[in-house]
């Protein structure tokens, strides 16, 4: 053998079985993997695939049933934890600590000595950009910045083994892209990574991939590799107007799998041997051209395909009927706490039948202008009203006429998904009949039947997040507010409810959501995209590629030039 | 297992609003068997632990006793004492140095002393006299023992050779007292305490139950839910009441009918007053916890300030010392405190067959404080939506 | 600070124990139940809680016009004992006895001059029962103030009253018999258990709860450091906290100290081992905080109000109530507190009990590294 040793992998495991009580099928279920050092390696798979419980049983966290798990040789169990670095999905941070103690604590604890310290601590807040806030209580940092905290905590010595659980989960493009930046120049260094994702375009840039699926590795090896399998089978057709109809007729098609709406075009994955419909059997307005695949095309492959185009919600809707007024109108809407500003003088309009996003980095205040439009927050000035009734003088109307989905799961949980149904029906004051048919209805559509029992706080989250829905539709309100939607599920839940949204924004329904998924931005006719508490841009999808003067790269682009200008005109003000 | 309501209340009563979040609030508390048994258990654990740990009897008495003497009359006493039913031993001392390692290791609580001459005074119609030492730490316990050896000395000395001669010739001493015990004719310490417990385990309960509820949802993120929807501040507030209100009768019917049973209290007054009484001093109750889990961001807040509470609710009561022996500000204090007003309630029920005005007069109170503390909570829970 | 390059666990231990103090230092939840609730619950069992005698509302009905009738009645009525607040005929007063107003009924009957005349006068007591210890202690008063009354008036006559035989009384440690003497030191025992068991209980679940010893334990800290890193903050709690009920007992309710500061330290410190133990055990079995919290409780707080002797009497509790005691740490803190306040050091008693503490201890440690392993599921 002359492999060299430097190349033997940081950890591996293999047959790793693991089964928890009360659940039918096995979290793991014979996994192998290698993490090799120098390298990034992804994971990715629905949620509930089995991520956490693999990456706890490589951090000595979880005995497996069976299999063995080494990391730097020896069992995960009595590794070397000075080497070993671990970010959980919740960052571990100690919130009543600040920036600087949960640093120490954790450098303490690693025992990284105290004459190395200065220049650690030095690269790693410079690194992760919290010098300024070393005072700040953990606590009180946003999502990103906890985040990147959670990371240098991981890192304060340097580890050999990195493992981070979904660190991108409800963090925003920006954030995301930067903390990309920071571990990938740490693989540099030689340290072995594990990432677990929920984001493709994150497991497309890594050096190896597993994809885990129901406990089971799918698929494994480079990202390109599986990519490849799917040249030949993405195309774009450009199409003129009305892209989400578009997108919907091409997806009730037999021969595509999957699609989305990008830019001035639509993006369609045919099926294995399938030819790409020609533009007029979908109303598109230019024949399709090839475009390059992507490992989510891939990924959605393996899964088996989206969803078709057709909502089954959107078919039982009522029409919402024809109004001159807006659906959802902010008046300068502002928020002040103390003498911080969350929102100032943020103003649009939502007309019927329309999709309008609120983008943002985490702390930019989204969530406060949300809360305001929903009634859950007063306006310090400005005025709200929804369906036309103000929230001020008309607040159980405005409620009335809204549905409304939280950022974090909100329902009952420890309340079956029936009694959950049955619950929210009776609150928008469904009576017997009218609330049997509502939930009947809902449990069909959104496929709950099997769950009917279950306490919703065990579902699966793709399942909860479906429940979430079918409540806040159950009253058929003309308006919906969807906060983050679709974190942390995978994209065959996406799509599935993009279907339904695009299907209920055609039957009139007006909607306002907010996303860190780029992707799902292309599909608002309009959106604001909110910094620092300010408005700083508005307007359609291309307008905002427009004026970012990012062409027809992805919104993604788009988003982070608009923050970097933002950013120059107030350095430059400050400046002057 | 689901919730169904009676037809009639179906149809009439409540709107599908008010039913809806009477049924979830309901199966919030009752769905999980293991919540079901945490609501009834530590109440029937408590019942059952309260009524026979606290009891201010004093029995199984060890005292000791050192006899110099030796004589007819000093054994006369010690047989006496032996003979008491709430005396579990006499331990026989040898010497000072004893009486006093007996004392101070709490070996016993009392020791009489008999010197040389006790007998031969006695005999010889001379005044006599034991000499008794307690343990002033144990100073309740301590006390009732000294009233029970007062009593057996106070019995021998009556039958000595001096002492009928007095009784002879001490005219117009009077005869004694006839001492009547209205209500609990032998002052049965377990027909006080069951009365009482009623009063203190409901409160314990139903505060228990109430002080999570608002604080539950804000920190798991459903009260936003809750609050977009077109549920008002009442309905949400009534929803959140008729949990513990439901917990509270009954757990409270549970003991009502066992403390008769097991415990032989005697029930005499009006068991309608009685629950229409309940019913206010529950209100009260809900109202006090429902202001502790408006102000709570947490649950653990909202645990803390439910304990910091109900402490001395129950030390206030009038269940741990009567409320006449405090200094008169704490008195004016427990005016304020409902358990002090329904605690005269159940032991008027139960054994002085308390007539209506009375239970009205102990109830009014109780009314009021549930309105104030009631429309506090809700004003503050509209304020802290801002 | 201690550099990790030479002492690696040394320097993890400070760094887990600053980490602690300062936790405790921001949390308001240790402020109230370490500081507030302790003051308030000495002050509550300082002055709520009064089983000693005081005056009883009594109302009284005299029957007899005789003089001895109003004699007496005027000796009742001056008695420190009695408050006679209605005077009236009996019927009246028994109404009164039930709505509350008084607690006794003294009635100096018909003809009661003419009955001491012929060497009787019989006085009748009615109690209100509902209120056994108020009832006994009105009866035993009233007897007492009548037999006073008697016997001066037999010495008004120059007949001497004194009687056979003599029992002459004596209280030791406490002759005035203040229940509050031995109230307050007790409220201490209960002012450590809810450090020791409830509030540790909590903070160990949080970390649970909030996942930070997920993180914590990818790190190469070992359980059993963890869990002595949690111990010592709290230890010094409840240490600081006894100190300021101590204090308080002494110069605001005017407690006697007799014992040594030492002996008071020591004791303190023996029962935190068995109390933090079961608060650590607790969450760590437990990991939730809101169970645990209910839990702690359950096992902590009420067996250390109810069985430990504090308020009432051990040996008169029905058998199996009494064997459960002796599983309850507090019942052998009690005696020790007590008697190092008002009786003074006592190395015989208390040697025995700490060590029957020390086992306790170490009973719950061993089980708490048994439950706290490098395990999340």
């Amino acid at each position: 053998m002359t492999e060299p040793v430097a190349l033997a992998p940081v950890a591996s495991a293999k047959g790793l079985t693991k089964r928890f009580d009360g659940l039918d099928r096995p979290a793991l279920d014979d996994v192998a993997i290698t993490i090799a050092p120098g390298e990034m390696t992804g994971l990715v798979g629905p949620d509930g695939a089995g991520k956490t419980t693999l990456i706890r049983i490589l951090a000595g966290l979880i005995d497996p049933d069976a299999g063995e798990a080494t990391v730097g040789g020896r069992p995960a169990t009595v590794q070397d934890r000075n080497a070993l670095g671990y970010m959980p999905q919740r960052f571990g941070l100690y919130e009543d600590l600040t920036v600087r103690e949960n640093l120490d604590l954790y450098a303490d604890l690693r025992a990284l000595p105290h004459d190395e310290r200065a220049d650690r601590f030095a690269t790693l807040l410079d690194f992760t950009d919290l010098d300024r806030f070393q005072a700040r209580l953990a606590g009180k940092l946003s999502g990103g910045m906890k985040q990147k905290l959670g990371l240098a905590c991981a890192l304060t010595r340097e580890p050999r083994l990195l493992l981070l659980d979904e660190p991108g989960v409800g963090v925003d493009p920006v954030s995301r892209r930067e903390l990309w930046a920071m571990v990938s120049q740490l693989a540099g260094e030689g340290i072995g990574i594990l990432w677990s994702t929920a984001y493709l375009d994150e497991a497309e840039k890594c050096d190896t991939v597993f994809l885990l699926n129901e406990g089971k590795i799918l698929a494994s090896g480079e990202p390109d590799e599986l990519t490849g399998q799917m040249d030949g089978r993405v195309v774009r057709y450009p199409v003129a107007s009305d892209r989400r109809r578009v997108l919907r007729e091409a997806l009730d098609e037999d021969s595509v799998i999957d699609g989305m709406v990008q830019g001035d075009s639509i993006r369609l994955l045919l099926k294995d041997g399938a030819d790409a419909p020609p533009a007029s059997a979908i109303d598109a307005s230019g024949e399709p051209r090839q475009a390059r695949p992507r490992y989510e095309d891939a990924f959605v492959d393996l899964l088996g395909g989206g969803p078709g185009g057709t909502s089954a919600l959107a078919a039982r809707y009522p029409e919402v009927p024809a109004s001159d007024k807006p659906a959802i109108e902010a008046h300068g809407l502002t928020r002040r706490f103390g003498d911080f500003t969350a929102a100032h003088d943020i103003r649009f309009s939502v007309g019927r039948g329309q999709v309008f996003g609120l983008l943002g980095p985490n702390g930019a205040g989204k969530s406060t202008t949300f809360k305001m439009l929903c009634g859950l927050l007063t306006p310090s000035e400005g005025t709200g009203t929804v369906n036309g009734f103000d929230l001020r003088t008309a607040r159980a109307d405005a409620r009335q006429s809204l549905g409304y989905m939280a950022q974090k799961f909100s329902l009952y949980a420890d309340l079956s998904v029936r009694q959950n149904l049955a619950f929210f029906a009776g609150a928008y004051g469904l009576d017997n009949s009218a609330a049997r048919e509502a939930v009947e209805s809902a449990i069909e559509t959104f496929h709950l039947g099997p769950y009917l029992a279950s306490d919703s706080g065990l579902l699966p989250l793709g399942y909860k997040q479906r429940l979430a829905l079918a409540c806040a539709v159950l009253h058929r309100p003309p308006v919906l507010f969807l906060d983050e939607p679709t974190s942390g599920v995978d994209p065959i839940v996406r799509r599935e409810f993009w279907s339904h949204i695009n299907g209920l924004v055609e039957r009139g329904v007006s909607v306002l959501v907010t996303t860190h998924f780029m992707d799902e931005a292309e599909y608002c006719d309009e959106i604001a995209l909110i910094y620092r508490g300010e408005q700083i841009a508005t307007g359609s999808p291309d307008h905002l590629k427009e004026v970012a003067g990012t062409g027809d790269a992805p919104m993604e682009d788009a988003f982070i030039a608009l923050i970097e200008q933002s950013d120059a005109r107030r350095e430059e003000m400050e400046a002057a | 297992m689901s919730f169904r309501w009676p037809e009639f209340l179906r149809k009439s009563l409540i709107g599908p609003r008010l039913r809806a979040i009477f049924a979830k609030e309901m199966l919030a508390v009752l769905r999980d068997p293991r919540a079901r048994l945490i609501l009834v258990t530590p109440p029937l654990i408590q019942f059952f632990l309260f009524s026979f740990a606290s009891t201010m009897e004093v029995t199984n008495i060890r005292v000791g006793v050192l006899d110099l003497d030796g004589g007819q009359w000093s054994r006369e006493i010690v047989e006496r004492i032996e003979g008491s039913p709430n005396m579990r031993e006499v331990r026989a001392l040898r010497s000072d140095a004893a009486l006093k390692t007996a004392i101070d290791r709490q070996e016993v609580i009392a020791v009489l002393r008999f010197g040389p001459e006790f007998s031969a005074d006695v005999a010889a119609g001379r005044p006599a006299s034991v000499g008794a030492v307690y343990d002033g730490r144990r100073s309740n316990a301590a006390q009732i023992v000294s009233s029970y050896m007062q009593r057996i000395v106070g019995d021998v000395s009556a039958q000595t050779p001096r002492g009928s001669a007095i009784a002879v010739r001490l005219e117009g001493r009077g005869s004694g007292t006839a001492v009547r015990h209205w209500f609990n004719p032998n002052l049965d310490y377990i027909w006080f305490v069951m009365p009482a417990l009623i009063a203190i385990i409901a409160a314990v309960s139903s505060i228990a139950v109430v002080s999570q509820s608002v604080a539950r949802e804000r920190e798991l993120g459903t009260l936003d839910q809750l609050l977009v929807s077109p549920l008002r501040t009442h309905e949400i507030l009534i929803g959140k009441m008729f949990p513990p209100i439901v917990v509270g009768l009954f757990n409270v019917t549970m003991f009502v009918i066992l403390t008769p049973l097991v415990f032989g209290v005697p029930l005499t007054g009006s068991v309608p007053l009685f629950y229409l009484s309940l019913f206010f001093y529950l209100l009260a109750l809900t109202g006090i916890g429902m202001l502790i889990s408006v102000v709570s961001a947490t649950q653990q807040q909202a645990f803390l300030g439910m304990f910091a509470l109900t402490v001395p609710m129950i030390i206030l009561s009038g269940y741990a010392s009567p409320v006449d022996n405090m200094p008169g500000w704490l008195q004016a204090i427990t005016w304020l405190n409902p358990p002090t007003w329904f605690l005269v309630v159940s032991e008027g029920t139960f054994l002085k067959a308390m007539p209506a005005s009375d239970i009205l007069s102990n109830t009014w109170p109780l009314a009021v404080q549930a309105a104030v503390s009631l429309w506090a909570a809700s004003a503050l829970f509209r304020s802290r939506m801002e | 600070m201690i550099d990790p390059a030479s002492h690696p666990r040394l320097a993890r231990f400070a760094a887990m124990m600053s980490k602690e103090t300062r936790q405790i230092l921001r949390d308001p939840s240790t402020f109230l139940i370490a500081f507030l609730l302790p003051v308030m619950l000495l002050f509550l069992m300082g002055y709520g809680v009064n089983l000693d005698a005081t005056s009883t509302r009594v109302g009284m009905a005299v029957e007899d016009d005789s003089g001895e009738a109003s004699s007496l009645a005027g000796a009742y009525a001056s008695s420190r004992y009695f408050d006679v607040v209605e005077t009236g005929p009996l019927q009246r007063l028994r109404k009164s006895l039930v709505s509350d107003d008084i607690r006794a009924i003294i009635v100096i009957p018909q003809d009661f001059g003419r009955d001491v005349a012929a060497g009787g006068g019989e006085v009748r007591v009615i109690t209100d029962g509902s209120l056994p210890n108020t009832a006994s202690f009105v009866a035993g008063q009233a007897e007492g103030v009548r037999a006073t009354w008697a016997a001066q008036r037999a010495s008004d006559r120059g007949m001497a009253a004194d009687p056979p035989i003599d029992l002459l009384s004596r209280f030791w440690f406490n002759p005035e018999l203040a229940s509050r003497n031995f109230l307050v030191p007790g409220s201490i025992a209960i002012v450590m258990t809810m450090i020791g068991s409830l509030l540790t209980a909590l903070v160990v679940a949080r970390e649970w709860e909030r996942g930070t010893l997920e993180a914590l334990m990818a790190t190469p800290i070992g359980m059993g450091e963890f869990l002595l890193t949690k111990v010592i903050p709290y230890f010094a709690l409840g240490i600081v906290s006894m100190a300021l009920c101590t204090l308080l007992a002494i110069f605001v309710f005017g407690v006697p100290f007799r014992g040594s500061v030492f002996a008071l330290f020591l004791i303190a410190s023996v029962y935190l081992v068995p109390a933090l133990g079961q608060g650590l055990l607790i969450s760590s079995a437990l990991k939730n905080q809101f169970v645990a919290s209910q839990v702690a409780l359950l096992t902590a707080f009420l067996p250390t109000m109810l069985l430990s002797g504090f308020v009432f009497e051990i040996a008169s509790m029905p058998k199996p109530i009494q064997a459960l005691t002796y599983i309850v740490p507090a019942r052998y803190l009690i005696p020790q507190i007590q008697t190092v306040f008002i009786a003074g050091d006592d190395w015989g008693l208390f040697l025995p009990d700490m060590a029957i503490l020390l086992a306790f201890g170490a009973v719950l440690f061993g089980l708490c590294l048994r439950f706290t392993r490098r395990r999340i599921a």
